[in-house]
């Protein structure tokens, strides 16, 4: 963890890098993929058999093991969020990832939700 | 620093790292926000099933950036580190928390954060009540519920409380606890009000 900053100066050679990775392709879509998306490996059957990248290659081992949502896949990678979302999307539009976006906000579905956070707080903490 | 790959996932995660029950998670999140050192950082690995990690915003700014590589180098974007941990509460939601600084110029971040949250709990130094002035702002603008978590309270805390509500012009129905953001229990109740309210506001 960063001791003391909360923000600091990005290089340029790590903008650079960045575009690199992530081949100069636009943002994806920012519900799809927002910060508490969950995603996973698929099965390998529905993939596309293009080559991936070292970075997409990366992304999808830490993917292979079960759900984390995209802000854990920029946390553990130490990769820019931005990048994590451009790779992410690129391997689920090659079949190779899954995504369970969150659920819209309504109202009803709210009151549901809340309701499970807070019976989940009470057995977790008492 | 901080973008640069690390050997840190090469070794693999362990399944602790995982969301388990991940195919049947709604994924829900709650923002921890104040200002420089009030506590977001400790409330988060508090109560966080997974060590809190870090991650940045840079993106938009970073695309910006390499257009403006194409004329003009060495071009610097400023980022932002958010820290966020994690609560499974059941097989059906697994709760992120969200600690957000409170600078006013993160637009893009602010707006991610506040997209899809289901509120906010404001940490509050009664020290520096003038320095959470900004956030309560970006709060009530994002249209976010929110709960008042204070860190210290010296002296007499019934009239502290007053005192607070006054200076912070609080709604009488705003909740505000005391917290202390090192203690698993105290953190988690400070947690827990909010969320009582949240579903107060909801039924
Ligand atoms: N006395 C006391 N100290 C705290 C509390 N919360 C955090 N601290 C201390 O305040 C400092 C800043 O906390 P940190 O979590 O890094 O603040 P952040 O910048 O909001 O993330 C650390 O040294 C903490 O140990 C609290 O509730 N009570
Ligand atoms: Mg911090």
């Amino acid at each position: 963890m960063r001791a003391g900053g909360e923000d600091f100066e990005f290089e340029p050679a790590d903008l650079v890098r960045a575009y690199i990775i992530t081949k100069g392709r636009e943002l994806p879509d920012e519900q799809q993929l927002s910060l508490i998306t969950l995603v996973t490996a698929t099965p390998e059957e529905g993939r596309r058999l293009n080559r991936l990248t070292p970075e997409e290659q990366r992304l999808l081992d830490i993917c292979s093991a079960g759900y984390l949502s995209v802000a854990e896949v920029a946390g553990h990678t130490r990769l820019p969020l931005g990048v994590v979302r451009i790779v992410l999307a690129s391997l689920t539009e090659s079949g190779h990832l899954m995504t369970r976006p969150p659920v819209p906000r309504a109202r009803n579905a709210d009151k549901e939700l809340l309701e499970e956070v807070l019976n989940g707080l009470h057995r977790k903490f008492g | 620093m901080g973008s640069t790959a690390s050997s840190g996932d090469r070794r693999g995660l362990t399944t602790d790292a995982y969301v388990a029950d991940g195919a049947t998670q709604t994924a829900v999140k709650i923002l921890v926000v104040g200002h420089f050192a009030v506590g977001k950082t400790t409330f988060i690995g508090s109560i966080s099933e997974i060590e809190p990690l870090s991650t940045e915003e840079t993106m938009t700014q970073a695309a910006e950036a390499v257009d403006d590589l194409k004329g003009v180098r060495g071009k610097t974007t400023t980022t932002v580190a958010l820290d966020f941990g994690r609560l499974t509460l059941s097989d059906r939601v697994v709760l992120y928390l969200f600690g957000t600084p409170g600078q006013t110029r993160f637009v893009q971040m602010w707006e991610d954060m506040a997209r899809g949250a289901l509120g906010a709990l404001i940490l509050v130094d009664p020290e520096r009540l003038a320095d959470s002035f900004p956030v309560i702002d970006l709060i009530e603008q994002y249209g976010l519920d929110y709960a008042i978590a204070v860190n210290h309270f010296d002296g007499n805390p019934e009239r502290a409380e007053r005192a607070l509500r006054e200076a912070l012009d609080l709604l009488d129905e705003t909740p505000v606890v005391t917290c202390d953001a090192r203690n698993e229990q105290s953190s988690a109740a400070a947690l827990t009000t909010l969320v009582r309210y949240l579903l107060d506001r909801a039924s």
